[in-house]
């Protein structure tokens, strides 16, 4: 499964328009709190958190994450924006929340393993 | 035998370049084919290290050593200092302040992530006149 494929499954915004919607998805990952995401996260998950500062960027770049997934409503703020465009890592949007959006992902993995 | 240097200086507040350290190194270990797994023990360390410094200090200074062995990063900063480094290791103690805790930093995670991620970790420091950390991380074995 592909970056891609969630988009469409989980219908989500895409805020970067260099965005590399081909990056392997291989799990995901839930959490604000941002030294617990880059203690824990591993390469190829998909995060979906509320933060929208230019930091998670560099984390979800540190930890070769798939995507990031801004849960809520939330935007992402303009230099966060500037460094997806640089990066080319998905920042992706919702209108629902982590649990439910956690939940049609685990969903969508496990079916596609 | 000698090794591959490198040297940044960290503004205190600038979560902007947060991580630019971090982002050279694991590109140089990649390089040098280091195992994945110890490529991200390196940058969650260096990682916290840095945010440490932006979030805490007035300005630091990171320097780094590469060889077959290890990797041994030194950070030093001029800033507040540490009361008690002894209770800065303990996870959920932070001193941050509320902006800094609102954008998801200091949770009181920083140095517990750093030391299990390392190798060796040394915290000294001095209230009112600084803090340096230096960090170990073993590359081969």
């Amino acid at each position: 499964m592909v970056v891609k494929n969630i988009v469409r499954e989980l219908d989500l915004k895409v805020f970067n328009k260099n965005a590399d919607l081909d990056l392997e998805v291989k799990g995901g990952f839930v959490g604000d709190l941002l030294s617990h995401v880059m203690g824990n996260s591993e390469e190829g998950q998909v995060w979906l958190t509320v933060q929208t500062h230019k930091n998670v960027l560099a984390i979800a770049s540190l930890n070769d994450l798939s995507a990031i997934i801004l849960i809520d409503k939330q935007i992402p703020d303009p230099s966060m924006l500037e460094a997806a465009e640089k990066e080319g890592i998905p920042v992706l949007g919702s209108d629902k929340t982590a649990f439910e959006l956690g939940g049609k992902l685990f969903e969508l993995l496990r079916i596609d393993s | 035998m000698s090794g591959i240097t490198f040297s940044y200086k960290i503004d205190g507040g600038d979560f902007v370049n947060a991580g630019k350290a971090s982002s050279e190194i694991k590109r140089t270990l990649k390089q040098l084919n280091v195992a994945q797994k110890t490529i991200k023990r390196v940058v969650v360390s260096l990682y916290e290290a840095e945010v440490n410094i932006v979030a805490h200090a007035h300005r630091g200074e990171i320097n780094v050593l590469i060889n077959a062995e290890e990797i041994s990063i030194t950070l030093k900063d001029e800033g507040p200092g540490i009361e008690s480094v002894e209770q800065a290791m303990e996870v959920g103690y932070s001193t941050a302040s509320p902006s800094v805790v609102s954008m998801g930093f200091g949770a009181g995670m920083g140095l517990p992530n750093m030391k299990k991620n390392s190798d060796y970790l040394n915290v000294e420091s001095k209230v009112g006149v600084g803090t340096t950390v230096t960090i170990k991380v073993a590359l081969v074995g």
